[in-house]
């Protein structure tokens, strides 16, 4: 953790989560509205927005309260403010549409105990700056909304023949509906994780020929 | 030695006492702002999802008056339950005619309850629509009672789906049962859906368990629901520009 390190604000403290620290794919981290609420792309984006919201607002809190806030009590502290943001976007999501609501059901409330939240207050909000916990929640939060629009999309296209609630194919598509169900949640996490996991191998393979190419 | 382990000056516990305290009238305080900003829009919300459920399942209506329904007689009520006694919504047309009632229902599904409103027609004594409101069943299987065009058709026909009451008012003549699926005979039973028996089973157990209840207490005051007077702010000529 060093000092020249934390104390710029940079592209790089957005697109870290957005990317190399995917909260979903690569610290696999809030599995549990990953694969719960990714059913359809327009509840897998809502359920994104609502996270990186209570990421921003209570990271920003957080940061600025940084000095306040006594050791001891750190975790009783971030929870209060986490859950109170939470709060806030359940009576927001009710205003904006009760449909939505229905189709989110308990999962916007338990935001609160989404391990990226807690995880990147106590890790790196209670830290840094305001400016930097802001814009590192910001990636953070665009990187888990990324996440579950990737499984929410192909769910949704392969399960519903669907998008954003728009058919796709026409009424002789026979929708594959285990998709949609808890089961294509895993199947297409998993395919997600593989098709990212080849990717980074890929890479490293190449960086390493091109070492080796040098060399010779 | 043992007294390095406590290197950090100790925070006095009224430190804590105070920040938390703060933090959590900060957040008290947040919460009742935004309840208070929040609360009509909600309120009004619920009213729209209610109003569009109850037009859907009672053809021809475009206005809705609620009713309270107890064994003392029936009430003009407000939109949140009030009291002991069954919601009903009564949907008329624009000339203040009664076309039908709307009524919730609920019935154990196979992943859990299905809540249903329908709509009774007083006039040929049956229910000629249902919308679920709520369910959890299986999509592609269970889910199918809302596609499913002859599953619908229990209801659409000309008849309805009958829900007559016996000479002395006290229950129905016929109880409503969901049948097999190709083996309904009369105009009381529900087809069902093969591949999903259970949740068609759950609608029907819904309608009668409702209209069991319901329909004695409702019977003999029909007569007054019949005909409302509309106030010119609410014919749909003025509102529909909303």
């Amino acid at each position: 953790m060093g000092m020249n390190k934390s104390d710029d604000v940079t592209w790089d403290s957005f697109a870290e989560g957005l990317w190399r620290e995917n909260p979903v794919f690569v610290m696999l981290l809030g599995m549990c509205p990953v694969l719960a609420v990714t059913n359809s792309a327009i509840n897998a984006l809502a359920m994104g927005l609502a996270t990186t919201f209570v990421l921003m607002a209570s990271g920003l809190l957080i940061s600025l309260m940084r000095h306040l806030i006594p050791k001891q009590v750190r975790i009783a502290a971030f929870i209060v403010i986490i859950a109170t943001f939470v709060t806030v976007v359940d009576y927001s999501i009710q205003a904006i549409s009760l449909d939505l609501y229905n189709a989110l059901g308990a999962f916007i409330q338990l935001i609160v105990v989404n391990c990226i939240i807690l995880g990147r207050a106590e890790a790196y909000a209670s830290k840094r700056r305001p400016a930097l916990a802001l814009i590192s929640a910001l990636g953070m939060g665009a990187g888990f909304t990324f996440a579950l629009l990737c499984l929410g999309v192909v769910r949704e296209i392969l399960g519903a023949g669907a998008l954003f609630g728009f058919d796709l194919f026409g009424a002789n598509f026979e929708p594959w509906v285990v998709m949609v169900l808890p089961p294509g949640g895993f199947i297409i996490l998993g395919a997600w994780l593989l098709l990212f996991d080849w990717r980074k191998h890929r890479t490293q393979l190449r960086s390493l020929q091109e070492e080796r190419g040098r060399a010779g | 030695m043992k007294g390095q382990d406590a290197q950090a000056p100790a925070t006095p516990a009224l430190k804590m006492l105070i920040v938390l305290g703060g933090i959590a009238m900060l957040s008290g305080f947040l919460v009742v702002l935004v309840d208070q900003l929040t609360k009509p829009i909600i309120e009004a919300n619920q009213q729209r999802a209610i109003e569009r459920a109850v037009f859907k399942v009672v053809p021809g209506a475009t206005l809705r008056r609620n009713y309270l329904v107890t064994p003392e007689g029936v009430h003009p009520a407000g939109d949140v339950g009030s009291g002991n006694g069954i919601t009903v919504y009564g949907g008329y047309d624009d000339q203040g005619r009664l076309k039908g009632i709307a009524v919730n229902g609920a019935g154990m599904g196979y992943a859990g309850l299905v809540y249903l409103l329908y709509g009774y027609d007083p006039d040929c004594a049956c229910i000629r629509r249902f919308e679920v409101l709520k369910m959890t069943e299986t999509p592609g299987l269970g889910d199918k009672i809302i596609s499913d065009a002859g599953f619908q058709a229990n209801f659409i026909g000309p008849d309805g789906l009958s829900a007559r009451l016996n000479g002395a008012g006290t229950a129905l003549e016929n109880a409503i049962l969901t049948v097999k699926h190709g083996s309904k005979q009369h105009p009381w039973e529900i087809d069902a859906i093969s591949g999903a028996t259970i949740t068609s089973k759950a609608v029907g157990k819904a309608l009668n368990q409702s209209a069991q209840n319901l329909l004695p207490l409702l019977a003999p005051h029909l007569e007054q629901l019949k005909r409302i007077d509309i106030a010119p702010a609410e014919s749909p000529t003025n509102g529909k520009g909303e």
